[in-house]
């Protein structure tokens, strides 16, 4: 059984880690949380990405989530980050692709151009198959 | 929503948007008196008491991208369909507090879903500053979460929020939870 004793040990391990990525810029993860979001799947998007972070073991890389990104219609949506300030928007997420895009993009620093949503003229293409 | 607790998931973020610091969600599971409640009071900015009377209007809402706000309409509409019902209270400047009561055995009653996975979510979008105290029971057992008494155990160098922390509070509620469901799992 969980106990809060072990929380202790977690404090101290965490606590290395955090001394260890002092000073390094990680991605940051943010997914839309709005009532759009959930009612499309945020939520098993949301809690894959964790397991693959914490799968592959990536230390530099926050996830939060955010309301309504404002393109309902393409959700669950992932905007990613990245340590330079750049972001990209990832659309129409479920937790296969978001596993594939926690391996490609954090871990490897590709972009999964199939994934993510295209602006042209100021109108959102989606170049996902319907 | 197909389950409750997206619903719960959804109306927390209310009380984030409006500046809460503690929240409170209670889940009270009786099959012996056949209900389901599901209560979330929090100390945010609260409602006036006019936009209080039109809040479960769909048309009513808070967001500027949009001029739709389903998530309290929805909750309603799904206590409402399985012979419940729906409460909403609130006072400016001291909270409000959002009830839904469903039949338990009511055959259109959602699941209450994946509880663990909802709260670890909860508890990132709070981050650091906001708590929660959650209280969960099923007929005579119960079970209880507070996020003071995590952090406080933390101290303050090592954030809720982060990675293994997170994952020891969904094993913790899992475990927890799986105990007043009387070891069957939920």
């Amino acid at each position: 059984m969980k106990s809060l004793k072990e929380l202790e040990e977690i404090r101290k391990r965490t606590l290395e880690n955090i001394n260890l990525r002092k000073g390094r810029e990680g991605y940051r993860i943010v997914v839309g949380m709005a009532t759009c979001g959930i009612a499309a799947g945020a939520r098993p998007v949301l809690t894959s990405i964790m397991d693959e972070v914490n799968k592959l073991d990536l230390k530099n890389v926050t996830v939060a989530q955010t309301g309504c990104i404002g393109a309902c219609r393409f959700e669950p949506m992932v905007e990613v980050y990245s340590p330079d300030g750049e972001k990209v928007t990832y659309i129409k997420m479920n937790p296969e692709k978001a596993k594939a895009m926690v391996a490609s993009h954090i871990k490897d620093g590709k972009v999964i151009d199939d994934y993510t949503m295209t602006v042209i003229d100021g109108k959102v293409i989606d170049p996902v198959s319907e | 929503m197909k389950e409750i607790s997206l619903h719960i998931l959804d109306i927390i973020q209310n009380s984030i948007s409006a500046k809460a610091k503690v929240i409170q969600l209670t889940i009270f599971e009786s099959t012996i008196n056949n209900v389901l409640i599901v209560t979330i009071e929090d100390n945010g900015q609260g409602m006036e008491e006019d936009f209080l009377e039109k809040v479960t209007n769909p048309f009513i809402t808070t967001r500027t991208t949009r001029k739709v706000g389903l998530g309290i309409s929805l909750l309603k509409a799904a206590a409402e369909r399985c012979g419940g019902s729906f409460h909403i209270d609130s006072q400016k400047g001291i909270g409000t507090k959002v009830e839904a009561i469903f039949q338990y055995n009511h055959i259109d009653r959602a699941p209450l879903g994946n509880m663990p996975d909802t709260l670890i979510s909860i508890i990132l979008s709070l981050g650091n500053d906001i708590e929660l105290i959650y209280i969960h029971s099923y007929n005579d057992e119960a079970f209880t979460l507070d996020t003071r008494e995590i952090k406080e155990i933390l101290g303050y160098e090592v954030l809720i929020t982060e990675r293994e922390v997170i994952k020891w509070i969904r094993n913790y509620i899992q475990e927890g939870l799986k105990k007043i469901y009387g070891g069957v799992g939920n």
